[in-house]
């Protein structure tokens, strides 16, 4: 237990991490990661960049919707703008992956902001209404310009290292250090944002929008920053969806994965980097756990197997509820109450 | 122990006296409501006025047109900083804040999930240069920065007497708190010119006084001009150099605390007729 923090700069008192058990808490995370592939199976590393894609795709939602309280359903539709753009890129130039990734983000950032006018005169419930006309208005395009994205038909992507390549096949394993690496930059790139008057200007226009402008800050410049921002890294989740799937197809960015990544902010904490992150985990492993755990009562319970998926979508909705009851600010709020109950713990007053 | 700030609050590069805003014959109407039927006035650097009335006058309104967020159909709203003179009418409200115009709100608008710290840091959004890309990686420029900003902010926090609240969300603050918050807000701004909008209201005796003691604080030793709109007479008559009358969206009166008191039309407008011998103030 420490009695106290005493910083005797800024500089420390503007830091992070103030205590040495929240700097050896970070350590202990980082050497799990590193430890984590050496010693999962394919399951498991697939449970994890699973997670590590939601994550990137929730920090950009949680941007938009969570800091800068612009209501997003178009989540699923710039997903695939980054996906099909990575994809045809591979596909179509023989672009390296190392160039395929960076174009889908920069591609869906553009894309974003041009749909993120709208935001300048709706707000709210009017504004979801808008992005869910943006949501499908892509899917449309994307299924009916055969030409260019290949209509309804799925798209097989490339890996390259190089131009001129031959397709590589990356394990999981491979897979792993490549997610792990972009999740954790755009964690960073994430949280530095918000330490800064960009991120302010962000909350501010959540919080109040009039008292924002009249602090001298251009609301229509900040909103379009949050819609590029956020879409930026939405589009790098759905561009490395792409080459770690390979298969590129319209069914999985629909307006179901617009709501599952709502859900994973709401549940993980809205207005929170690290909030995104545990929904991510939470919301990822929840479905697996509940299959695992279904395919377990198979033998001792007869039938199990055909009524999991019911089960589970039952068990997703009831877990929602729950946490809009009990803990609306989710589970970075929890581990917050945790953690302050042990800081100060026996004394609590 | 009080100390010198730094940093200057005022950002206005006019001397005391000279002429920096002039509001002329403004008229606001919202359908076939007059809010403003053609209001004028002007401010000198350096110097508290008050705008009175009673409810309904249309002193938040002007105040809203002096800060951009409404737009007059008719006059010209001039305010000199800079060697330049803006047509306030002409800009938005963010370019308005830029040339040097800062305000506080009647019901407060804080950002509320914000700490204190955050809060008075927002209100130098407009000096502040970090772009997206260099708050991403928060090294170098944007963490000197941001230290440099937090030192000047620091300044006020020690003139408004809120060291013990830094760190709180100003959600959780309590009224009289949140009030001195947005003040801070306001001259986090370095303001040229400094709209309170009830600054007071709501407060008990010991809160007012404390207000007024920050607001003069700013005024004198800062030298920042201050427009403000209240309601407590007391407090009105004794902080301010120039008090403007509104009723019904005109001018009925304008001049030193003492001329306002005796206007007739003044002691009317609040009375009713005939009141000539109630003492107002």
């Amino acid at each position: 237990m420490e009695s106290g923090i005493f910083h005797s700069s800024y500089e420390k008192d503007m830091a992070l991490r103030h205590t040495p058990i929240e700097k050896a808490r970070l350590a202990l995370v980082i050497l799990f990661l590193l430890v984590f592939p050496f010693v999962a199976d394919n399951y498991w590393l697939n449970l994890a960049n699973t997670i590590g894609v939601v994550a990137i795709g929730a920090i950009g939602l949680n941007i938009l919707t969570g800091f800068t309280g612009q209501i997003s359903l178009g989540q699923g539709a710039f997903l695939a703008v980054g996906a099909y753009t990575a994809a045809l890129m591979s596909i179509h130039m023989g672009a390296p992956m190392w160039l395929t990734i960076p174009a889908g983000a920069i591609t869906t950032a553009i894309i974003g902001a041009i749909f993120g006018i709208p935001s300048l005169r709706l707000k709210g419930l009017y504004l979801a209404i808008a992005t869910l006309a943006a949501q499908e208005i892509i899917i449309w395009v994307i299924t009916h310009w055969d030409a260019v994205t290949g209509g309804v038909d799925a798209l097989n992507t490339k890996n390259y290292l190089w131009f001129g390549d031959d397709h590589h096949f990356f394990t999981e394993f491979q897979f792993y250090w490549i997610i792990l690496a972009l999740a954790a930059l755009v964690t960073i790139a994430s949280v530095n944002i918000f330490r800064t008057r960009i991120g302010r200007a962000f909350i501010a226009i959540r919080d109040q929008d009039i008292a924002a402008e009249v602090m001298g800050i251009n609301l229509f410049k900040y909103k379009m920053l949050a819609f590029a921002t956020s879409s930026f890294f939405v589009g790098l989740a759905g561009a490395l969806i792409a080459h770690w799937r390979q298969i590129v197809t319209w069914e999985r960015f629909t307006i179901e994965v617009s709501i599952f990544y709502l859900a994973v902010i709401i549940i993980g904490g809205l207005g929170s980097v690290s909030g995104s992150i545990y929904g991510a985990i939470f919301m990822v492993m929840l479905p697996a756990m509940l299959n695992n755990l279904g395919r377990a009562l198979s033998g001792v319970v007869p039938g199990m197997d055909a009524i999991i998926p019911f089960i589970q979508q039952a068990v997703f909705g009831v877990v929602i509820i729950l946490f809009l009851i009990f803990e609306p600010e989710g589970i970075n709020k929890m581990w917050k109450n945790i953690r302050d109950y042990f800081r100060l713990w026996p004394f609590s007053y | 122990m009080v100390h010198a700030m730094q940093h200057s609050l005022n950002g206005s590069t006019l001397k005391p006296g000279e002429v920096q805003l002039e509001v002329q014959d403004v008229k606001l109407r919202f359908g076939g409501v007059t809010a403003l039927a053609g209001v004028s006035l002007t401010v000198k650097q350096s110097e508290i006025i008050a705008i009175i009335g009673p409810n309904g006058a249309g002193k938040t309104s002007l105040l809203n047109c002096i800060s951009g967020l409404y737009r007059p159909q008719e006059g010209r709203i001039t305010f000199h900083n800079r060697g330049e003179a803006y047509e306030l009418t002409q800009l938005p409200p963010h370019q308005i804040a830029k040339v040097g115009v800062a305000r506080s709100f009647q019901n407060i608008e804080l950002f509320k999930h914000m700490t204190v710290l955050e809060n008075l840091l927002a209100g130098c959004h407009v000096h502040m240069k970090t772009n997206i890309f260099q708050a991403a990686l928060y090294w170098g420029k944007a963490q000197r920065e941001e230290i440099a900003y937090r030192k000047f902010v620091e300044e006020i926090i020690d003139l408004l007497e809120i060291e013990s609240i830094r760190k709180k969300t100003v959600g959780t603050l309590s009224y009289g708190l949140q009030k001195r918050v947005e003040l801070g807000r306001a001259l986090a701004m370095q303001p040229a010119i400094l709209l309170l909008d009830e600054p007071m209201a709501g407060m008990n005796t010991e809160e007012k006084e404390d207000m007024a003691r920050f607001i003069l604080d700013v005024n004198e030793e800062h030298g920042v001009t201050i427009v403000l709109i209240e309601h407590d007479m007391g407090v009105v008559m004794d902080i301010s150099d120039h008090v403007v009358v509104l009723d019904f969206g005109r001018k009925i009166g304008d001049g030193t605390p003492d001329e306002v008191r005796k206007n007739p039309r003044v002691i009317e407008a609040y009375l009713g007729e005939e009141a000539g011998s109630f003492s107002l103030f």
